[in-house]
């Protein structure tokens, strides 16, 4: 049933913003660590387990792939609900800062990908 | 009489307002992509262009700070776009990444967390030395929004702030997480963004979930899982390493 996917996926979610927030607590930050990353590790897991023991219906399946097919939507929604005011009218310095972070942080992914790939031409 | 009514429907079913207005945006910008472009810029991007110019105009109208959900019709738009229907999205599109790309680039990824956060308050400092501040406090807030807009606050909570400051790192998130949103898909070609590899270092450097979130959705749908999962590690990261270590750096330097 769909909505067993859709409980699968909550499961996970809550699950992974638990420890996320414990995390938070453990190490003493105002913030939740990774909580969403972990849920996904989690439903990652959970349905590559799935080929072996049980199986998850067609359905089921559909329960996530449709939020899932959601993503972009929800992602123009968040776009539409940004402050955008405040990022362009406060000031030349937090803009520059803004930038000049994204400028530098991009400029840093060609070297930070060759690692990994790195050890893969070695070998 | 019978526009009153409408509204009114429309402001009860909030949510399900939202539904429909972002699908007749999307609609609307892949019709742009197809036609003005030939598909050269991707439907996604400009929708979520679209978005932030709604967000811009919301704003300087009703001048609160959440865009377009100010406005009583589309306050779904909020609902729809709040932190809770985000989070539950980016989990779904985990299903089916694949476990391997993971385990290859685990240390890489961990490692590009780090260095994100680093980077980032390291170049935020600079443009606030730059721009004449010169405690220690100051400068480290104004870092600590460099990296994210939640990451300003909390830092600048901690060491005490003034919260002209605190606003000051906020925009600098802001401006990031804009930015990264709409640089993503022009940008991506020329640094190999295009393999989940790539995209999880992506999502460790550039660490603002929601700017990675709209990028990568620009960019290439595919991509998303590996991005968002090294993402949410960086706010927590940031929370940790600004007010403490990072802080320290900068009070030594000054």
């Amino acid at each position: 049933m769909v909505i067993y996917g859709v409980a699968l996926l909550s499961f996970c979610m809550l699950a992974g913003v638990f420890v996320g927030d414990l995390l938070g607590d453990l190490i003493g930050v105002q913030a939740n660590v990774g909580g969403v990353g972990i849920a996904m590790l989690l439903l990652i897991v959970l349905s590559n387990l799935s080929h072996t023991r049980f199986t998850l219906g067609e359905p089921t399946e559909k329960g996530i792939g449709f939020w899932s097919a959601m993503y972009i939507p929800i992602v123009v929604a968040m776009a539409a609900k940004q402050n955008v005011i405040a990022a362009i009218s406060s000031g030349w310095m937090a803009i520059v800062a803004g930038v000049a972070a994204v400028a530098v942080s991009f400029a840093m992914i060609p070297v930070l990908s060759r690692f990994g790939k790195g050890e893969q031409h070695d070998s | 009489m019978i526009l009153d009514s409408l509204f009114t429907v429309l402001e009860k079913n909030a949510l399900i307002t939202a539904f429909a207005f972002v699908g007749i945006l999307v609609w609307f910008s892949y019709e742009i992509s197809a036609r003005l472009t030939r598909g050269h810029v991707h439907g996604s991007a400009i929708a979520i262009a679209l978005g932030l110019v709604l967000a811009y105009v919301g704003g300087s109208v009703t001048g609160g700070n959440q865009g377009l959900a100010d406005f009583s019709l589309f306050a779904g738009v909020g609902v729809m776009g709040g932190a809770m229907f985000r989070d539950f999205a980016i989990v779904a599109t985990a299903f089916g990444a694949e476990l391997e790309a993971l385990k290859r680039a685990g240390l890489v990824g961990a490692a590009s967390v780090v260095i994100g956060v680093v980077l980032s308050f390291m170049v935020g400092a600079v443009i606030a030395v730059a721009f004449g501040y010169t405690d220690a406090v100051s400068i480290s807030t104004i870092g600590a929004g460099a990296a994210t807009y939640i990451v300003g606050p909390v830092t600048g909570t901690a060491l005490g702030a003034d919260s002209g400051i605190i606003a000051l790192s906020v925009a600098a998130g802001l401006t990031k997480s804009v930015l990264v949103m709409i640089g993503t898909p022009f940008i991506a070609p020329r640094i190999g963004l295009n393999n989940p590899h790539a995209a999880l270092i992506y999502g460790g450097l550039m660490g603002t979930t929601s700017g990675v979130a709209g990028g990568l959705a620009a960019t290439d749908p595919k991509l998303v899982p590996y991005g968002a999962m090294t993402a949410t590690f960086y706010t927590g990261v940031g929370c940790l390493l600004a007010p403490s270590v990072l802080f320290l750096l900068v009070r030594a330097l000054v």
